[in-house]
């Protein structure tokens, strides 16, 4: 469960994040939606804690990001927009790096990278170092990475940027298993399809602002958009007027 | 595991399988500085001892006012050359290095009683030709010295006479100081070689990791990020150290390929020398890492922390010109300023003299405390929000 308060955040005179709160609740996806720029990305970062807000508050399952920072990164999986491998370490070996500083046990840290890699069915590329990896044997191994210590809540930051279409409909079934299993996700995007076919609530950011916070249904709904691009256009162009 | 020994591990394994860290950190760095070292040494020697046993050819005008005089000359080793037409116009185009010119007056002046007069047409801005000229004078003096001896003696005079005053020369300098000369710079080789072997880690595991775009999901991790840069440095200073290390061997390995006995001098790069130099360059290896590091987590890109570090390179250079420039001597505050400390240590240590346990408290602590303050900057600028984000 991850609930965000009125968080605030600029960079100098830009104001990125102005009063953001939502909510995203276990065993449910939920959908960051909002043009480039919008202010995703820092959302997302003061989520992982990697940015302190200026006011507001994150919490992770009960936990105040302010005043517990690692136990908040202890309960969250990240795949962050940055997706950085060590390319001069095979792949498994990116994954045992980031289990070992969630202080994984080996026999542990063993079971954990065998289950994702099947899971993720990396098993043919495990072995290799990640210097030359596709855009999707990348994604992949970030993802496991990301999973390793087994987190409660996972926050993915535009999870299938730069995927081909089996790539995708691949990540989606992986998410979708997430899901089942009660996790929370929490992922960005700025693709209307992709927050159609993956999200049970979206949450709508422009401008810095949250502009609609529904289930995609109710969004259409609300607007009497006949799609939910012509919604999404309909809120973001709102918001447009709004912030001239 | 402790979070910050795994991220040691991970970096030393990372950057040993990167050739050019290899080859730059464990090879080119520790083992260039002491072979140049060797050949250069070798090279001078060659050329100063050859210089004073070989036939010095020097071109004389008006050798035959004064045949004597030549041919004593021609015994202490002068060959006669054929004199230029112009031995002024002759030295400065640099055609030669030194011309005698014997006037036309010599022998009367001679048998008159009178100092005769020679000339040595020289040029004293060319350094390599000062050999020559002394070596010319020295002769000329030897002869003088000869025949006013001569004179005396004829006159039932003591030579002694005319020598009231001598100025005995009593140098003090051990065979080993005399080699210290020479090897002043060997503090610097030191510095570099363990500055070279850490550098390419400063750079990667700072603004190459943040390149590569591996930092921000690395800070997402549950450790506190100066663990993550207490492990980073770990792993600067390790590969610095072995660099250094080898560096140490290397030079007293090549140490025996210089011939001191030649020299009249004593070098002894041995265990008891590589051992002093390991200690006092430990916490300077250190701060080394940790300044380093710093500079490298001020640059955007891997480019601009090389560019920035090359800079860096220069600094310890510094102590080394200062004390072969304005020599001074060694105060104990002296062996706490960082690099200053190195260089007068380690040079104690070449001229063969023992190193007192308080210049090396002094060293240590000085060096220590300098690479703590460094370590807390760098923390400060690791903390920063700025650092782990690639843009």
């Amino acid at each position: 469960m991850i609930e965000v308060q009125n968080l605030h955040k600029s960079f100098g005179a830009v104001k990125a994040v102005e009063d953001v709160s939502f909510s995203a609740r276990d065993g449910e996806i939920t959908g960051l939606l909002g043009p480039n720029g919008a202010g995703k990305t820092t959302t997302l970062r003061m989520l992982y804690t990697l940015m302190k807000p200026e006011r507001g508050h994150v919490l992770v399952d009960g936990r105040d990001a302010a005043s517990d920072p690692l136990g908040v990164r202890r309960a969250l999986g990240v795949l962050p927009d940055a997706r950085g491998l060590y390319k001069r370490l095979t792949a498994r070996e990116n994954i045992e790096y980031f289990g070992r500083l969630h202080g994984l046990d080996e026999a542990t840290l063993r079971r954990r990278c065998d289950a994702l890699i099947a899971a993720l069915d990396m098993a043919a590329i495990a072995g290799r170092r990640t210097e030359g990896f596709s855009q999707g044997e990348r994604v992949k191994t970030a993802i496991a990475r990301a999973l390793v210590h087994d987190p409660k809540n996972l926050i993915l930051d535009e999870p299938t940027n730069g995927l081909d279409v089996m790539a995708t409909r691949a990540m989606r079934e992986f998410l979708f298993g997430l899901r089942a299993e009660g996790r929370c996700v929490l992922f960005s995007s700025h693709i209307m399809q992709e927050v159609v076919a993956l999200c049970d609530r979206v949450v709508v950011i422009a401008h810095g602002r949250v502009v609609a916070d529904a289930a995609p249904q109710a969004l259409r709904e609300q607007t009497g958009a006949a799609s939910l691009e012509d919604a999404f256009v309909q809120i973001i162009g709102r918001s447009e007027i709004r912030a001239a | 595991m402790h979070a910050a020994l795994t991220v040691f591990l991970k970096e030393v394994r990372e950057n040993l399988r990167d050739r050019r860290t290899l080859v730059n950190a464990l090879l080119t760095g520790p083992l260039l500085a002491p072979v140049l070292f060797v050949a250069l040494i070798n090279v001078q020697l060659h050329i100063e001892l050859d210089k004073a046993g070989k036939p010095l050819p020097v071109p004389v005008v008006g050798a035959a006012n004064a045949p004597n005089l030549v041919a004593a000359l021609v015994q202490m080793g002068m060959v006669v050359k054929p004199a230029p037409r112009d031995p002024e116009a002759a030295v400065r185009q640099q055609k030669a290095d030194v011309v005698l010119r014997i006037p036309a007056g010599y022998a009367a002046h001679w048998s008159r009683g009178e100092p005769a007069e020679v000339e040595l047409i020289y040029d004293s801005s060319r350094r390599d030709t000062h050999e020559d000229v002394s070596r010319l004078r020295d002769m000329v003096k030897r002869y003088a010295k000869i025949v006013g001896a001569q004179r005396l003696l004829v006159r039932g005079l003591s030579p002694a006479l005319a020598r009231p005053l001598v100025a005995a020369d009593r140098d003090q300098a051990t065979p080993q100081a005399r080699g210290a000369l020479i090897f002043s710079m060997l503090p610097y080789f030191f510095v570099l070689t363990a500055f070279l072997g850490g550098m390419y880690l400063a750079i990667d595991t700072t603004a190459g990791e943040r390149e590569r775009q591996s930092l921000e999901p690395l800070f997402a991790n549950p450790v506190p990020r100066r663990r993550i840069l207490l492990g980073k440095l770990g792993a600067t200073t390790a590969f610095a150290l072995v660099s250094l290390a080898l560096s140490v061997v290397a030079f007293a390995i090549a140490g025996r390929f210089i011939d001191t006995s030649r020299l009249d001098m004593v070098l002894d790069l041995g265990a008891h020398f590589a051992t002093f130099v390991l200690l006092l360059m430990l916490p300077l290896v250190l701060l080394l890492a940790a300044l380093q590091t710093l500079v490298a987590a001020f640059a955007k890109s891997y480019r601009e922390a090389q560019t920035y570090l090359s800079l860096l390179m220069f600094v310890p250079v510094l102590p080394s010109v200062l004390l072969i420039v304005v020599p001074v001597k060694a105060q104990l505050w002296m062996y706490a300023v960082p690099l200053l400390g190195q260089q007068l240590g380690i040079m104690q240590l070449v001229r063969g003299e023992a190193l007192g346990a308080a210049p090396v408290a002094a060293c240590l602590a000085g060096t220590a405390l300098a690479a703590l303050l460094a370590i807390l900057a760098t923390m400060r600028v690791y903390a920063s929000e700025r650092l782990a984000i690639s843009g």
